[in-house]
């Protein structure tokens, strides 16, 4: 066994090195590789000596600012999901002057909203051995070792933090008969540490940090706009010091100004059109900010979860998840024959594959999320699919059913079950479920140090919208831990380091505001007047086709280099194709919509050029050249231990490799078997 | 299948505002409401008209974004179920279907089916809330909550903030809305030295956003997609009168 990984990895290398060449064969800029190496990046801000300590250390060293003088600073917070609504009001718990945007009619709306399963929390109330290393560890190993070590301790120290202040903030977690937190356990671990309420712990988390943001709004510390959608990032003096945003209800552009900017606007999952964000996640404001000179970390880490609702026809807007633990009683199964389209209660048993439990028989239908996703797309590949286009595997819990009887299945899995016969209009108590993978996360994001800066000074980016913490594979119920961590505890100390500072920092040149406002107007302008034949929507659902399918969840040399060819020329169509009804005065959502698919085309090309360097598999980013004997994802630590932060210039990207170190997990290989 | 709708169209909270009959084709019955929707806004675009206007966004029932009268019902007449969770298969071939804004004298229609919610967010400025800077918190289990009483929290928590309770009470009230929060709030230990001054706050708020005041019609917890019970209400009239007698 271990001879046959070394020998795949020397061909794995061999092969990447045979890429490098091409590439260093092509002519400058357009290089075959379509990016250049630019000088390595570091983390600066993580205090050097025990892990433990780092926290505390960076904390001590953090330079704070004085009440009077806070008053007189102004942070903007875009976004008002848990990160940054948890951020926007603990900035004016301090003191700060907030100004906080949504482009939804309220805060409550952001999209932590929909969060189901729970929040992993290192208490060991359970006594059963867990604790803040065990939780480091867990993340660091689950993220397939491409996170940095500092951050994950950092995160798992600050969860414990996180239930004490949603608790005190009346966040009703579930609870036992004794009156004490009930917990439960959830992928990719062996302890019982995730807190949950109910399947809607999102939800209630995400009202706890709205409350205490609108109690800031009453307090006069907190500004906040709804309806408002930023941009464009004004870069003022090499410092982030303000947005420009569109009053979505009057269609004006105004200007706001500040001290720092965080950016807390969540993932970009909607790149590949069907996903399981809301319907207006985008990467616009990321997007901005990274064409202003903030790295993009990671962008072609993507999570894709296995249990999704699927797509019932090309009018298909969304994808709904089904909590993955219907997998502890459903029975994953597809026919043996090809395209068999017999009802499922007519196909006997021995002509059903059940293929978790055939391929992986330790784990059988409980494999991690990136394998159970990859096994359903290959039988449904080789044409064994179940439902309409052949896209889907069938989930039956009639062995549930017999055994435990339907009224313990109800008990347990009611709400889902009921979920799912709203949507699809069959009643999975009688026909098997049918589900197909999604793509619902991003691990990548804009590239933070420690203090959660990005490459641009005084931009602060939290959340989802960061790299920051999941490396390559993000494990379940610590998205809110994440969100959370960064909002509440980690940014409101860091960013005083920061603002500390202010005083040097000069007035905002009018040319840059200037600037920054005739890019947004151009870019509306322009929109507005190809008046073509085609609608936005129907180019992002192109777009998300030619990512699914060349970028998804399985990614080829030959796939990615495909929709590299795809990709100019789509967005090339768009825009002188695209039609926008109506003006730039007031309400106008195909505008709104056109601009965010603009930006997806850009996003889309640089997470095709990272996932076609990074030639070795890890976490959710599949190379299918890199696998091992059974289909595990096989990464290649000598050459990608590193984060890649990339650089955006006219001439096309810059990588800039960021070493990963681990002083404290030992890298291993993965395995479910 | 083929539908007629017959849509509000209000261009801008000035606008008179008329009800406008679209003619939409070959609806399968698989869509969501908003799904069939989105066909008849492409369509528009194409042609060249403004499309239908109208909020939503996690399009699965719980961000409380979306939101619409349907033939006469706030969220359609399906129970328990928002706009978005609404599908086509309810509907059958030859239907006529109105779909009007919310309607109420708090909620001012911003575009065609869009209205602006904000007064919900004053409401909850005023109390909605227990005050906890981050960093203070106590030890999560040195209260204990007892089990009934965190559950009963719970489901009254569950409240998505729409609107339809104020859509559909014939007096525009917001009274389930802010029962559910006032109540959620209540009946956890945390909640309580704040309880009388946060129910007074949250419903002098209300009644100051101009809704209109409850007389128990129920209305409200019918269309409720989350199943807010009534009985919050209660719960919120007894906070606010002990507060109010102090």
């Amino acid at each position: 066994m271990k001879f046959r990984r070394r020998a795949q990895q020397d061909n794995q290398q061999e092969n990447r090195q045979e890429n490098v060449q091409r590439e260093s064969r092509g002519a400058e800029p357009a290089i075959v590789g379509h990016y250049r190496v630019g000088d390595p990046i570091q983390d600066t801000k993580a205090p050097a000596g025990p892990i433990e300590d780092r926290w505390d250390k960076r904390r001590f060293q953090a330079k704070l600012v004085n009440p009077v003088n806070k008053r007189k600073l102004t942070v903007i917070v875009v976004g008002t999901g848990l990160a940054g609504g948890s951020a926007a009001a603990t900035l004016g718990e301090l003191g700060y002057k907030v100004k906080s945007f949504c482009y939804q009619d309220s805060p409550r709306r952001a999209h932590s909203i929909a969060a189901q399963g729970g929040i992993n929390a290192a208490k060991n109330y359970r006594g059963d051995g867990d604790s803040v290393y065990r939780l480091f560890y867990d993340t660091v190993k689950g993220g397939d070792y491409r996170a940095r070590e500092s951050n994950v301790y950092r995160l798992a120290q600050v969860s414990v933090n996180i239930i004490d202040q949603a608790v005190a903030q009346g966040v009703p977690f579930a609870r036992e008969y004794g009156g004490l937190l009930d917990t439960r356990s959830f992928g990719g671990t062996q302890v019982s540490r995730t807190f949950y309420a109910r399947g809607q712990t999102g939800q209630q988390l995400l009202l706890g940090a709205y409350q205490a943001l609108e109690r800031q709004v009453a307090e006069g510390n907190v500004e906040v706009h709804t309806r408002h959608e930023m941009l464009e990032l004004i870069v003022s003096g090499g410092r982030a010091r303000g947005v420009v945003v569109r009053d979505m209800v009057t269609g004006e552009i105004e200007t706001h100004l500040a001290d720092a900017v965080v950016l807390a606007s969540g993932g970009y999952g909607n790149v590949f059109y069907l996903s399981t964000n809301a319907k207006g996640c985008n990467t616009t404001a990321i997007w901005r900010a990274h064409k202003k000179g903030a790295y993009f970390g990671n962008p072609c880490y993507t999570q894709i979860h296995p249990t999704c609702i699927p797509q019932s026809g090309d009018h298909q807007s969304k994808l709904t998840l089904m909590s993955e633990s219907l997998r502890n009683d459903g029975r994953v199964w597809v026919p043996k024959l090809k395209g068999d389209d017999r009802a499922p209660g007519d196909i006997p048993e021995d002509e059903r594959d059940y293929y978790l439990e055939r391929i992986y028989p330790a784990f059988g239908n409980l494999v991690p999320r990136d394998i159970a996703s990859r096994a359903a797309k290959n039988v449904c590949d080789e044409g064994r699919g179940v439902g309409p286009g052949g896209l889907g595997v069938y989930l039956d819990f009639a062995d549930a059913i017999r055994r435990m009887g339907r009224e313990a299945v109800e008990k347990k899995y009611g709400n889902l079950f009921e979920m799912y016969e709203r949507i699809t209009g069959e009643n999975p108590y009688e026909v098997p479920m049918r589900i197909y993978p999604a793509v619902h996360y991003t691990m990548g994001g804009l590239w933070v140090d420690y203090d959660l800066q990005s490459t641009i000074p005084g931009l602060f980016v939290v959340g989802e919208a960061n790299f920051s913490d999941h490396g390559a594979n993000r494990l379940g119920a610590s998205a809110l831990m994440q969100g959370l961590a960064d909002g509440y505890f980690v940014l409101p100390t860091t960013i005083g380091d920061y603002l500390a500072g202010a005083g040097a920092f000069g007035p905002v040149e009018e040319g840059d505001v200037a600037k920054a406002r005739k890019a947004v107007q151009d870019k509306i302008d322009k929109l507005l007047s190809v008046n073509g034949n085609r609608t936005a929507d129907s180019y992002h659902r192109e777009l998300g086709r030619i990512m699914w399918d060349y970028c998804g969840m399985e990614r080829t040399e030959e796939s990615l280099r495909k929709a590299l060819e795809r990709i100019p020329e789509l967005r090339e169509e768009f825009w002188n194709n695209v039609k926008v009804p109506g003006d730039a005065e007031g309400l106008n959502q195909a505008l709104e919509r056109a601009g965010r698919v603009a930006d997806f085309f850009e996003l889309a090309e640089l997470m095709c050029v990272d996932a076609l360097h990074r030639t070795e598999s890890c976490g959710g980013h599949f190379r299918a050249e890199s696998q091992d004997a059974d289909g595990e994802a096989l990464r290649d630590d000598e050459n990608f231990a590193y984060v890649a932060a990339w650089e955006w210039t006219p001439e096309g990207p810059v990588l800039h490799k960021e070493e990963l170190n681990y002083e404290y997990v030992k890298m291993t290989q993965r395995s479910y078997k | 299948m083929n539908l007629t709708l017959k849509i509000w169209r209000q261009n801008g909270s000035s606008d008179k505002g008329r009800m406008v009959t679209y003619r939409v084709e070959d609806v399968s019955p698989d869509m969501s409401f908003l799904e069939m929707l989105d066909v008849l806004n492409e369509r528009l675009i194409l042609e060249g008209d403004d499309p239908v206007a109208f909020d939503h966004d996690c399009r699965e029932g719980i961000c409380g974004m979306c939101g619409m009268v349907i033939n006469g019902v706030a969220h359609g007449e399906q129970k328990l179920t928002t706009t978005c969770q609404l599908h086509m298969r309810h509907f059958k071939d030859g239907d006529v279907i109105t779909i009007e804004p919310w309607r109420a004298a708090a909620f001012p229609v911003v575009k065609d089916l869009v209205v602006d919610r904000s007064a919900f967010d004053r409401i909850i400025q005023a109390g909605g809330f227990i005050s906890v800077p981050a960093g203070s918190a106590p030890e999560a289990h040195s209260v204990p909550v007892p089990k009934a009483d965190a559950d009963a929290a719970f489901d009254a928590a569950t409240c998505i903030g729409c609107g339809a309770c104020v859509a559909a009470c014939p007096n525009g009230s917001a009274s389930l809305f802010t029962a559910a929060k006032i109540t959620h709030l209540s009946l956890l230990p945390q909640g309580q030295p704040e309880r009388e001054s946060r129910a007074r706050a949250m419903v002098e708020q209300m009644d100051a956003e101009g809704f209109g005041g409850c007389t128990n019609t129920g209305e409200c917890t019918a269309v409720c997609p989350k199943g807010i019970p009534f009985d919050t209400i209660a719960q919120m009239n007894a906070d606010y009168l002990k507060a109010a007698s102090k």
